[in-house]
């Protein structure tokens, strides 16, 4: 477990130079430490296909920021020097804010069961009872489309909703234009 | 849109079919395996793109599969509902399976009840809502106005 936090300080440390450095090719290259080590974080954890599809996707990720930045310009032009007092004034909220939820939910980081623990109380009675219950031995399939049915409703309504806006955008872009049959 | 060469055209039409079955299988297996509608939709879409980027069509064409695929991507919306309104008719739970539908042995196609069927309404739902999303985005009729 003790990797676990090293590699999340390596997380947050590179997190800070991404968001700090004025190098933008340092900046890719810390925010892909970032997503290598929530990789190298799954295999840790025993998920080795997630570690796979996130090592694609952070690989890709950097690929395109390199090409990018390649292409334009390395330095962080944008970003201002100094401290300002509005800044300043942020940071100062921001750490209040924080502090006060921190001491408000380590009460409740009590509360939950041990991080890793195998198996959730939910989801102990869809484990033991899912195949007897609906039937179907794909346990994946029973909990979406049987105990969480509700769920997949609100997401196919999600699906239809975003083809009903491309359709009618893209209709809207066709009746403009004269001549059109 | 335009149609693209030879090679592509062979290689598309000997994949397109194979693609299609794939996603039916997925589909219908998705309570005895891993997958199930969404994933079975989506290579079914793929099928249906592949053929229509490779084999080009001409503007009639596209606006029947345009009319088609959103017809069909609301009827496996519908059937959806529908299938979670049978089991509050029967039995005033939304989404009730069992007492409603065939359960039917684990392990067999036909079985688990309301699963399969759902799977098949999302699949249809998925398949042909990417697939009038690409004819939105793609198709000739909206590229060719200029």
């Amino acid at each position: 477990m003790v990797e676990l936090y090293i590699l999340l300080g390596v997380m947050l440390a590179a997190a800070l130079v991404a968001s700090e450095t004025k190098n933008l090719l340092a900046a890719a290259v810390a925010l892909g430490l970032v997503g290598f080590s929530v990789a190298i974080m799954f295999i840790l954890v025993q998920a080795p296909d997630l570690a796979i599809v996130q090592i694609v996707v952070e690989t890709l990720t950097v690929v395109l920021f390199t090409a990018v930045i390649l292409r334009t310009t390395e330095i962080d032009t944008t970003a201002s020097g100094g401290l300002k007092m509005e800044t300043a004034m942020f940071i100062a909220a921001f750490l209040a804010f924080g502090g006060l939820f921190l001491s408000l939910i380590i009460g409740v980081f009590r509360e939950l069961p041990v991080f890793g623990q195998p198996l959730m109380r939910l989801a102990t009675d869809y484990i033991q009872f899912g195949l007897e219950r609906t039937g179907a031995a794909n346990i994946v399939a029973a909990i979406i489309l049987d105990f969480r049915g509700y769920d997949t409703l609100g997401e196919a309504t999600v699906l239809f909703t975003a083809v009903v806006g491309v359709l009618t955008v893209m209709r809207f872009v066709t009746k403009k234009k004269p001549g059109g049959s | 849109m335009r149609g693209m060469s030879l090679i592509v055209q062979v290689m598309a039409g000997l994949l397109a079919g194979m693609l299609f079955l794939y996603g039916g299988y997925i589909i219908l297996h998705g309570h005895l395996t891993p997958g199930g509608g969404f994933a079975g939709g989506v290579l079914v879409a793929a099928a249906l793109i592949l053929i229509s980027l490779s084999f080009g069509s001409v503007e009639q064409v596209e606006r029947r599969r345009y009319i088609l695929s959103s017809v069909f991507e609301s009827l496996g919306g519908v059937f959806f509902l529908a299938l979670a309104l049978a089991g509050y008719f029967a039995a005033d739970i939304f989404f009730r399976n069992t007492g409603v539908f065939y359960l039917g042995k684990p392990l067999q196609l036909v079985s688990g009840g309301l699963i399969p069927l759902a799977n098949i309404a999302i699949g249809m739902k998925v398949g042909a809502g990417l697939f009038a999303i690409f004819l939105a985005l793609g198709a000739s009729r909206f590229v060719m106005k200029e």
